[in-house]
């Protein structure tokens, strides 16, 4: 695997990254590297999936969306009736604990949607995820007694931190958000690299390549297949909270299939199965987007992503960080 | 050591073993021959856990294994090399053996077997960082006899250890399949190539459509003239 992640330019970015908002303030820049900084987080936790294990789940946005409305429900508080007269009420909580909610919410559906969907694989799962993530968009719609359907749930808190000398703060201006954003990401990049490097991330990609030689070695391929579902959920989750809390409010879009496909593009682009894979691809397609605002008409915007992609598919099918690491490489 | 008793199995509603019943002794080299789509491979596969079968017995030191997983089945003491791409061509050398010892907790005797495999196949210390897919179709081969070995295996499974390799390296691998069957692991071997299997091997059984239509000793297969005429002659 590439051994780029071990480098220190890494932290060099990192921290180049964090300086960003103080050198160059401009709240139009933070917001849309904050809108990509959040899609990168989703596309971190599908590389896993995608790119480590090999599995297409093409419902990843149903994490993305069960993180959102899981964190946006604790923040704001709940009262729903379950029938048989249960109802089941919570009043509003600290965001931190919804961001947590989110976490356990979308790992726990991931462990389950795991636990059915590895008796099969390849096509069966790719099918299954996408039924699962328009199951959950049709919940959304019309439960409307614990989501508000379409009128969308309005006025989520902004995050708040604890801060010393200050108390607890809402964290409402465009830079105290990108720097939530940033901080997640890393964490979850740290998170995914510590698992692509362990024991685990070998059995990945042993199972992978040869499903039939990774059983005869001991393996036990379902068993890991749902593990990686569980975390690539709960980060995808994460991500969804962070969506959440940062646009303040959230409809059953949040469940559209357009944004697994930005997620997929992006690992794709970028490298799947690299680490660094999906940042640069976030980074391209979370910006590519805005600078043609303006220029070209959302729909054929939508032309040039496929043919992009196509492109990428043809000439990069690695994606942009193995072609560029493979290209070092030769250099030395 | 090893027994099967009208062992079926096959896959969907397609029957690949009719009713197989063979043995397996202790420090015996035992052939499987016979031709393409005649359940050698399914035979493997079946005793490994990687097919479950759908009747019969398999008994392992007079247990019952049928069914149970392919890591329980390990863990007893048998591996398989199974048939196609031998090695995970991602990770490195090193870790390929390492996968190959995912079931043992004894780090120091680990890493003294990987120490031993790099003596008995020095190729692969000098590319034991290299990832595995960058290796020689015979390099990769004996990557993937080594990582059985390095389960500590009391039966170990090859499937056509020597399909696609250059003639030369044939012999090689016939010759490291006598040397573990002389230190003592017991080896059941499907072959392609019938008279080196035959030459090689104690017993051997030949299977056709699913079942096991003849065995004996190697010599005695040999000398059959049926056997001769469907399998070694013709220039085969």
């Amino acid at each position: 695997m590439s051994g780029l992640a071990r480098i220190p330019w890494s932290w060099g970015f990192v921290l180049a990254m964090a300086l960003l908002p103080l050198v160059f303030p401009d709240p139009y820049v933070l917001a849309v590297l904050t809108s990509a900084g959040i899609f990168i987080v989703g596309a971190i936790s599908l590389n896993l999936l995608l790119g480590y294990t090999g599995q297409l789940s093409l419902g990843h946005v149903a994490f993305f969306g069960l993180g959102a409305y899981a964190s946006a429900l604790v923040s704001l508080g709940f009262d729903v009736g379950l029938g048989f007269g249960v109802r089941v009420t919570m009043g509003p909580q600290p965001v931190w604990l919804g961001f947590v909610a989110a976490i356990v919410v979308a790992g726990g559906f991931g462990w389950l949607l795991g636990r059915l969907a590895f008796k099969v694989r390849g096509a069966f799962f790719v099918i299954l995820t996408v039924c699962f993530a328009q199951v959950l968009r049709m919940v959304a719609l019309n439960w409307i007694e614990l989501t508000q359907g379409p009128m969308a749930l309005i006025g989520i808190p902004a995050f708040s931190l604890w801060l010393p000398g200050q108390g607890v703060v809402a964290l409402t201006s465009k830079a105290q958000n990108y720097w939530l954003v940033l901080a997640v990401a890393v964490l979850a990049f740290l998170l995914v690299r510590q698992v692509v490097n362990s024991r685990m991330g070998r059995a990945f990609v042993a199972l992978r390549s040869n499903e039939a030689l990774a059983r005869s070695v001991g393996i036990r391929v379902t068993h890991y297949l749902v593990v990686a579902t569980v975390l690539s959920a709960g980060i995808a989750g994460a991500a969804g909270s962070l969506f959440a809390h940062y646009t303040r409010i959230i409809d059953p879009d949040v469940f559209l299939f357009i944004y697994t496909v930005t997620m997929v593009i992006m690992v794709i682009t970028g490298g799947k199965g690299s680490l660094w894979g999906p940042v640069v691809g976030g980074l391209v397609f979370g910006l590519v987007p805005d600078l043609l605002r303006g220029r070209a008409a959302p729909e054929a915007q939508w032309v040039l992503y496929g043919v992009a992609m196509i492109l990428f598919v043809m000439f990069l099918p690695r994606g942009i960080v193995p072609a560029v690491a493979g290209l070092w490489e030769r250099r030395r | 050591m090893l027994r099967l008793e009208g062992v079926r199995a096959g896959y969907g509603r397609i029957e690949a073993l009719a009713g197989v019943t063979m043995e397996v002794r202790p420090g015996e080299l035992v052939s499987l021959i016979g031709a393409n789509g005649a359940g050698k491979s399914t035979t493997l596969k079946t005793i490994s856990g990687l097919l479950q079968p759908s009747a019969g017995v398999l008994t392992w030191d007079g247990e019952p294994i049928g069914g149970l997983a392919p890591r329980e089945i390990l863990a007893r003491g048998i591996a398989h090399c199974p048939e196609g791409r031998r090695v995970f061509p991602q990770l490195s050398v090193r870790e390929n053996l390492e996968m190959g010892a995912l079931l043992r907790r004894d780090r120091a005797g680990i890493n003294a077997d990987i120490e031993a495999m790099y003596g008995r196949f020095p190729r692969l210390r000098e590319r034991m960082g290299q990832a595995a897919g960058t290796l020689s179709g015979g390099e990769q081969q004996m990557l993937a006899i080594a990582r059985a070995l390095m389960s500590r295996p009391r039966l170990v499974m090859f499937d056509e250890p020597s399909l696609g390799l250059a003639p030369a390296l044939v012999d090689a691998v016939f010759e490291i399949v006598r040397d573990i069957r002389a230190a003592g692991t017991t080896v059941l071997m499907v072959e392609q190539n019938a008279m080196a299997a035959l030459r090689l091997c104690d017993r051997a059984y030949l299977m056709e459509t699913g079942h096991v239509v003849r065995e004996g000793t190697g010599a005695e297969l040999l000398a059959s003239a049926d056997v001769r005429d469907a399998y070694l002659g013709g220039g085969v």
